[in-house]
C-alpha cells in the first residue's frame, strides 16, 4: 500500500484535539482560492483607479461570462477524468450557423434552437466516441475541434455572417435587474450545475468515474452513459456561449473563440478540478473563472499591453498548479 | 542462527504524525546483522509507516534511525538508498516496458560509442543473476514475468546496489509456493552474508521458518520484541497482535440451508473458453479454491457480468441475468468484490460514505434525481459501526484507510443493497490482518445466516476449509472437484486443484 495506513490506527475517541486540527485545515484548503480572491479584489480596488466601480465590475462579469459557462461542464469533463478540446471550435461554428439560419428563416428563435441541437450533436459524438469506443478524449476532441471550426469556415465562406434581425442582439445585451442577460445565464449554469455536482447521483457518479473508473463500472455506475451525458451537455452549452457570443459582436465569426478551451481548462484548474479527476467545486470553478476575469481587467485598465497578459495568465496557472500539488504532497504525506 | 553481533540498525523512540492520526510514538527496535528481524502487527499497526522512514519517504517527527551507531538523516529515498538501505514495498517500482537486463543496469547501462552496449551487459546480468541462483531470462521484459519474478528482480536490485539493510514488505502476499520457495532461499543467503533484513508478513508460518528475531506493532506502538524465537508460540504472536484472544479465527458454525439461489449454467467468457456449470444454495457458503490463473477469478467476472460472457446462462432465484452486464446483476442482487482492492474495489479519492453509497443510493432518490443525503449519512455510519470500520469519520477520503477497512467498507456497499442475495468475493482477506479477518468471516456468515449465497475465492487453503461449507476445485479453467465440508481435507482438496502430473514438493508446500 502506498498510503499511510494511517487514518485507521488512532481510535476514534481520545483525538478530539487532532481531528479538529485536521478539521481546520480542511477548511482552510477548501477556502484559500476564495481568501487569495477576496485579498486580489481588495487589493486592485485599493490601487487600481476605475477598478472598483459598478461599471466595470459588470463589464468584468460579461467579459468571463462566456468561459464561465462552458467552465461548468468542464469542469464535468475534468472531473470525470476526461478532456475537451473542441468546446472553442463549437463556440464558432454555433455562432456562425445561429446567424445563418436566422437569416434564412427570419426567426432568431429557430436559429437559436438549431445552433444548440448542432453543439449538442457535437458532443455526443464527442462521448460515443470516446465512452463506445474507448478513444483518448484528448485525441478525439483534438479531431472534432479541426473538424467543427472547418465547418464554421466552410458554411460562412470565411466571412463574418452579419445577422439582420435586430432582436438578436437583445441576447448579448439587454439588461435584467441591472445584470446583462449573458451574465444571469452565467449564474444560472453555476447553480444548476453546481446542485448538479453535489446534489445529484449524476454528480457523484461524474465523479466516481474520474476517481476510478474500472471500480465505478463494477459498483454498478452506468460509465458510458454519463460520459455521453458529459460531453453531450458541454457541447449544448458551448453552442449557448456561442450565440450570446455572437449576439454581443452581433455576427457570427468562424475564428471565434480561438485559444477559448484553454482559457477554460486554465479557469477549471486555477480553481482546484483536478486533472487526475475525482475532484472538483463549484465554488472553486467560479472563483477560477474570476480570478482570470479580474487579472486580465485590472491589467487592461493598468493599459499594459495585451502581449503580456498572456505572460501573467500562464504565470497564475503554474502557481496554481504548484500550489495544488503542493496541497496534494502534504494530504498523501 | 546468529545470537550475538552489535545492532546493524536501530529505530530509536520514533514518532510520526499524520494530519489527524498518530502513526507511530515512541517506537524502538534493533536489527542485527546476519539476522532476519520480523515484523508484525495488523494493518494499520505502523508497519508500513516505518518502513517508509527507514527508506527515507517519510521523516520522522520525534527519534532517529541509526545505523552501525551512526545517526542517520534521510531526506529522501536516494539518501536511502545511499546509506545501504533497500526497502522492497508490496508495489514494486520498475519499469514494465523494460527488460529484466535494463531494470537491474537502470541508469547505468554499460555504454560503447555513447551506445547501449548490449552484449556487456547481458553478459554481465547473467553472471550476476547465476551467482545468486535466481534463475530469469534478462532479456524478458518485465511485463511478460509473473508477480513473483519482479519480485525477484526488485530484490536482486536491491543487492547489486550493495545494500547491506534490507527490508521486505509482504513479498509473499502473491507469490505462487515455488517463487516463495526461491525467495526464502534467497533471504537465507543473504542472512548468511551478513545483511540485515527486516521481514514484514502476515503468514505466521513464514515469521517461524524465517526469523530470528520479531517485534510487534499494535496502534502505531511497539507491544512485544523477542529476541530468539525458540519457545514462542502462534497464538502468543496473534494475541500480542490483536491486543485479545482470538479463539478459532475462522469461528465457523454450520446454517441450515435453503434452495438453489444461483445457478450457472454452462457459461464461457473469453479467459474461460470451457463452459463452467454450478449451482450455490441459499444460506451456503461455497468455497473456489485452484492455483492463480485456474480460472476462478475469470469465470465470476463472467458471471457478474464484469467481463464479456459468450455463452451460458446465469440464474438468480429462478431469473436469468442478461450477460455483460453489471447492473442488471446487481439489480436480480448479484455482487461481486473484486480481488485487486485497489484498483476495481475502491474509489480511492471519494469519501468512505461515498464509497460504501455509490451503488444502493439509487433507491432512495429523491425525485428520481437528488441524492439523500441524510440517508446517506446514516446508512455509511451504521456499516461504518457495524463492520467496525476503523476511520475518523465518514468523510474520510477512503484511500487513507487500511487494507481491512477498505474492504470492509467494500462489503458495505453491497450489504447496503436491500435485495442481496448472491455474494461472490474474490480473495476478500489478502493482505489483511487477523483481526480484520476474522471480522470478514463473521460477515459472511451473518449473510448467509440471512439466506443469502456466498462464493469466496481465496488461495488460501486453511481459509477455504475452515469457512466454506462447500469446496469446489478449480485447475486449467475447469471445475475439477467438489467436497462437503466434512470430505474436505487439505490433500485431497489440493490434488484436485494441482494440474495432473504436478509434483509432489507443491503439495509438501502448501
Amino acid at each position: 500500500m502506498t498510503e499511510p495506513n494511517a487514518a485507521a490506527i488512532v481510535p476514534q475517541r481520545d483525538t478530539r484535539e487532532e481531528r479538529r486540527r485536521a478539521l481546520l485545515w480542511q477548511i482552510v484548503d477548501d477556502y484559500s482560492l476564495i481568501g487569495i480572491f477576496v485579498v486580489l479584489f481588495v487589493v486592485l480596488s485599493a490601487t487600481v483607479r476605475y477598478f472598483f466601480s459598478w461599471d466595470n465590475v459588470v463589464g468584468l462579469a460579461l467579459s468571463v461570462s462566456q468561459i464561465g459557462m462552458v467552465a461548468c461542464t468542464m469542469m464535468f469533463c475534468l472531473a470525470s477524468r476526461d478532456f475537451d478540446l473542441s468546446v472553442g471550435s463549437t463556440v464558432a461554428f454555433a455562432g456562425v450557423l445561429c446567424a445563418i439560419v436566422s437569416n434564412a428563416t427570419g426567426s432568431v428563435a429557430i436559429g437559436i434552437a438549431v445552433s444548440l441541437a448542432a453543439g449538442a450533436l457535437v458532443g455526443f459524438v464527442n462521448g460515443a466516441v470516446i465512452a463506445k469506443l474507448k478513444i483518448n478524449a484528448l485525441i478525439t476532441t483534438l479531431a472534432t475541434m479541426e473538424i467543427v471550426r472547418g465547418l464554421a469556415f466552410i458554411a460562412s465562406h470565411g466571412q463574418a455572417v452579419g445577422v439582420t434581425n435586430e432582436s438578436f442582439f437583445a441576447l448579448g445585451s439587454a439588461e435584467f435587474i441591472g445584470l446583462p442577460v449573458p451574465v444571469w445565464v452565467t449564474l444560472a449554469c453555476f447553480v444548476v450545475f453546481g446542485v448538479l455536482l453535489n446534489k445529484t447521483a449524476y454528480g457523484r457518479n461524474t465523479l466516481a468515474i474520474g476517481g476510478n473508473p474500472d471500480a465505478a463500472r463494477l459498483a454498478g455506475v452506468a460509465v458510458d452513459r454519463v460520459r455521453i451525458a458529459i460531453f453531450l451537455i458541454q457541447g449544448l452549452i458551448a453552442a449557448l456561449a456561442g450565440v450570446i457570443l455572437a449576439s454581443r459582436i452581433t455576427s457570427g465569426q468562424p475564428n471565434a473563440g480561438e485559444g477559448f478551451e484553454l482559457n477554460v481548462i486554465s479557469a477549471c484548474v486555477l480553481g482546484g478540478v483536478s486533472l487526475m479527476g475525482g475532484r472538483a467545486s463549484i465554488s472553486g470553478v467560479l472563483v477560477g473563472v474570476l480570478i482570470m476575469g479580474t487579472v486580465q481587467n485590472a491589467m487592461s485598465l493598468m493599459n499594459i499591453d495585451t502581449f503580456y497578459q498572456y505572460l501573467v495568465r500562464g504565470g497564475i496557472l503554474l502557481v496554481a498548479v504548484l500550489v495544488d500539488q503542493l496541497k496534494n504532497r502534504r494530504q498523501s504525506r | 542462527m546468529t545470537t550475538s553481533g552489535s545492532p546493524r540498525l536501530e529505530f530509536r523512540h520514533i514518532g510520526k504524525t499524520f494530519p489527524g492520526v498518530r502513526a507511530l510514538g515512541d517506537v524502538g527496535f534493533q536489527v542485527r546483522a546476519g539476522s532476519v528481524h520480523g515484523l508484525l502487527g495488523e494493518n494499520g499497526a505502523g508497519k508500513s509507516t516505518m518502513m517508509k522512514i527507514l527508506g527515507g519517504e517519510y521523516v520522522p517527527d520525534e527519534g532517529e534511525v541509526a545505523i552501525d551507531g551512526q545517526v542517520q538523516h534521510f531526506r529522501s529515498a536516494a539518501d536511502a538508498i545511499a546509506a545501504g538501505v533497500a526497502v522492497i514495498h508490496q508495489e514494486l517500482q520498475y519499469v514494465p516496458e523494460l527488460s529484466v537486463m535494463e531494470n537491474l543496469l537502470l541508469g547505468r547501462l554499460p555504454t560503447r560509442f555513447g551506445f547501449v552496449d548490449r552484449r556487456r551487459a547481458l553478459a554481465w546480468t547473467r553472471e550476476r543473476l547465476d551467482a545468486l541462483g535466481v534463475d530469469l531470462d534478462p532479456r524478458a521484459r518485465l511485463k511478460q514475468l509473473s508477480i513473483g519474478q519482479r519480485q525477484m528482480v526488485e530484490i536482486v536490485k536491491a543487492i547489486l546496489r550493495d545494500a547491506t539493510i534490507l527490508a521486505l514488505d509482504e513479498p509473499t502476499s502473491s507469490l505462487s509456493h515455488r517463487e516463495t520457495d526461491v525467495l526464502f532461499r534467497l533471504v537465507r543467503d543473504l542472512r548468511a552474508q551478513g545483511k540485515a533484513m527486516i521481514y514484514i508478513s502476515h503468514r505466521l508460518d513464514e515469521i517461524f521458518e524465517l526469523c530470528d528475531a520479531a517485534t510487534i506493532f499494535r496502534d502505531g506502538r511497539k507491544v512485544a520484541d523477542f529476541d530468539a524465537l525458540e519457545g514462542v508460540t502462534r497464538d502468543m504472536l496473534v494475541q500480542r497482535m490483536v491486543g485479545r484472544e482470538i479463539g478459532d479465527i475462522f469461528g465457523y458454525t454450520p446454517r441450515t440451508q435453503g434452495d438453489v439461489r444461483l445457478s450457472v449454467k454452462g457459461v464461457a467468457g473469453r479467459a474461460v473458453p470451457l463452459p463452467v456449470s454450478f449451482d450455490v444454495r441459499a444460506g451456503e457458503i461455497v468455497g473456489f479454491f485452484g492455483l492463480v490463473g485456474a480460472g476462478r477469478s475469470e469465470i465470476m467476472r463472467v458471471i457478474y457480468g464484469a467481463d464479456r460472457r459468450t455463452s451460458g446462462e446465469v440464474l438468480v432465484d429462478g431469473k436469468p441475468i442478461r450477460p455483460s452486464h453489471v447492473r442488471d446483476a446487481i439489480r436480480h442482487g448479484l455482487v461481486f468484490c473484486p480481488e485487486d482492492r485497489k484498483e476495481e474495489g475502491i474509489i480511492g479519492v471519494r469519501s468512505v460514505s461515498e464509497n460504501i453509497n455509490i451503488s444502493a443510493r439509487r433507491n432512495h432518490l429523491v425525485a428520481g434525481l437528488f441524492v439523500n443525503d441524510r440517508n446517506e449519512a446514516r446508512t455509511a455510519d451504521t456499516y461504518i459501526d457495524r463492520l467496525r470500520i476503523r476511520t475518523p469519520h465518514r468523510r474520510q477520503e477512503i484511500r487513507l484507510l487500511s487494507g481491512g477497512n477498505q474492504q470492509k467498507a467494500v462489503l458495505s456497499r453491497w450489504l447496503a443493497e436491500k435485495d442481496l442475495r448472491v455474494l461472490i468475493v474474490d480473495e476478500p482477506t489478502r493482505g489483511i490482518d487477523v483481526g480484520a479477518k476474522n471480522e470478514i468471516y463473521n460477515v459472511l456468515y451473518e449473510l448467509a445466516g440471512r439466506g443469502v449465497a456466498v462464493v469466496m475465492i481465496s488461495s488460501e487453503l486453511p481459509e477455504v476449509l475452515g469457512v466454506s461449507d462447500r469446496v469446489v476445485t478449480m485447475c486449467r479453467g475447469r471445475i475439477t472437484a467438489q467436497f462437503d465440508r466434512a470430505s474436505a481435507t487439505e490433500e485431497n482438496v489440493l490434488a484436485a486443484a494441482l494440474p495432473e502430473g504436478a509434483g509432489s514438493t507443491a503439495i509438501r508446500n502448501a
